[in-house]
């Protein structure tokens, strides 16, 4: 790990105007330290965020929804009593991501943006496209743990548990620089890489995380998150399914169905979602949507078998939302 | 304003185990590598260093973390216990007399961090059960596989508190 200075601020007007180029914000930093040891990035500062007080809790309004703040750590939302009570969707999603230490280190922010896992991306001996290179290894090369659908010129999959749950809850994220602040929901703020966007989220140079909203209408659903690990203990999702419908008189209705471990984003096909709408998630309901989130599937070599578990995790998710 | 501090050794205090100590390590130095290089407590184990073996636990703040993936500068101010804090006057850690007696190791490069991620659960959760000890060791990999023994371990040392 070459060089760095450092700077940990107490203000979040403080730590914006630190970054600038060549500088990187540190939170958790249980990814970034990692792609720092392998060169994957070179900062020549750290500006450390956690002293930044107003970032960090989860505060519940009645009629105006859930604030989490950026810093949050993720073992915190995990525990949360406000969460677990009016949103448990987005604390489950937690339950088996990554270890208790890095659930203790991780925060909110810090997981939204973490870099993907492909191990083409990850080794710093090789010069995928992601990296500016000419072509991605993964699509003649070892997959089985890579992208089936919404893939260009670089087949990996977002890593990320809490983001499916999130966006399944219509959260909002609001960010922050020196120019500015502005608000966007968090599906638009994963961009599958393509063309001259070679990274996956959408935040731009200087921005931070500042805080996620969850409006409160979203709190009126009902949500799970299912995921197929390799074991049974904490892992990255080989497929994950974030769903979550109101549901009354054994009807569902405003359905959200979020896939991760499948595409480079978070994968929500608003179609499939409306094939549900009035349906009593019976089967053949869940199976139905579950072919049009998979539509245009087109697998690699050894990835094939992902398709399949994700039908049946869709069909998994939703069945269970009428328990 | 605060200004940025580095990139060459700067004068840091840790608050390690209830005592400030002073180290000249640059802004790049781990906590880990603090704790064992300048600092001289090896009883923290350098395995992977990426933070997938845990090995490296401590407890900052109470939680137990990953020391190899933690900036020592980024330890500044907080409270930082290692396993050589556990035993008070040459009195083991009621977790430590429960890895002893149900042989919870068995070449015990792990046991430090193992160790830890117990004491930090039992002092959370005094009534923790298997399904608790199982989970909070479930980011500590024992190349042993004396996984069964160490569990037995944390119920026990829990059941103690009772």
């Amino acid at each position: 790990m070459s060089l760095f200075a450092y700077a940990r601020p107490k203000a979040l007007g403080e730590a914006l105007k630190l970054l600038k180029n060549g500088t990187i914000a540190l939170a958790g930093g249980t990814d970034l330290i990692t792609l720092m040891r392998h060169g994957l990035a070179e900062p020549d500062a750290l500006v450390d965020l956690t002293g930044i007080e107003g970032l960090r809790g989860i505060t519940r309004e009645k009629g105006r929804g859930i604030r989490i703040g950026a810093l949050t750590a993720l073992s915190d939302v995990e525990a949360s009593a406000d969460l677990l009570r009016s949103l448990p969707i987005v604390p489950e999603s937690l339950r088996d991501a990554a270890t208790p230490q890095i659930r203790n280190m991780g925060t909110v922010g810090g997981n939204l943006l973490q870099r993907n896992r492909c191990w083409y991306f990850r080794d710093e001996g090789v010069q995928c496209w992601l990296k500016g290179g000419k072509r991605c290894f993964a699509v003649d090369g070892e997959n089985r743990y890579h992208a089936v659908i919404g893939a260009h010129e670089c087949w990996i999959v977002s890593p990320s548990d809490l983001a499916p749950a999130l966006i399944a809850s219509d959260a909002e994220v609001e960010l922050a620089s020196s120019l500015g602040r502005r608000r966007i929901p968090l599906a638009g703020f994963y961009v599958a890489p393509s063309g001259k966007q070679r990274k996956e989220h959408a935040i731009r140079r200087g921005e931070l995380i500042t805080t996620v909203r969850i409006p409160e209408k979203a709190l009126e659903r009902k949500g799970t998150y299912v995921k197929a690990m390799e074991r049974k203990a904490w892992s990255f999702a080989i497929v994950s399914v974030a769903a979550a419908a109101r549901v009354r008189d054994g009807k569902a209705s405003d359905v959200r169905l979020v896939l991760g471990g499948i595409a480079p984003i978070p994968w929500r096909v608003p179609a499939a979602e409306r094939v549900l709408d009035g349906t009593s998630l019976d089967d053949n309901a869940c199976l139905a949507a579950a072919d049009v989130v998979l539509k245009d599937a087109t697998p690699l070599r050894d990835n094939g078998y992902k398709v399949t578990l994700a039908r049946e995790l869709v069909r998994r998710a939703l069945r269970s939302l009428m328990s | 304003m605060t200004s940025l501090r580095g990139p060459n050794a700067v004068d840091l205090t840790l608050n390690v185990n209830g005592h400030d100590r002073s180290v000249h390590v640059p802004p790049r130095f781990s906590l880990l590598d603090t704790l064992r290089g300048p600092l001289g407590l090896t009883g923290t184990k350098l395995v992977c260093d990426e933070g997938d073996c845990g090995a490296c636990t401590v407890l900052i703040d109470d939680r137990p973390v990953y020391s190899c993936l933690t900036l020592a500068i980024a330890a500044e101010g907080r409270r930082v216990e290692t396993i050589e804090g556990l035993s008070q006057d040459g009195t083991l850690h009621p977790v430590q007399e429960a890895f002893v007696e149900h042989d919870a190791y068995q070449c015990g490069f792990c046991t430090p961090g193992q160790v830890m991620s117990v004491v930090s659960l039992l002092r959370a959760k005094p009534d923790a059960r298997e399904d608790d000890v199982r989970r909070a060791v479930s980011g500590n990999l024992c190349r042993c596989g004396a996984y069964p023994n160490i569990v037995a371990a944390g119920v026990a040392a829990a059941k103690k508190k009772r």
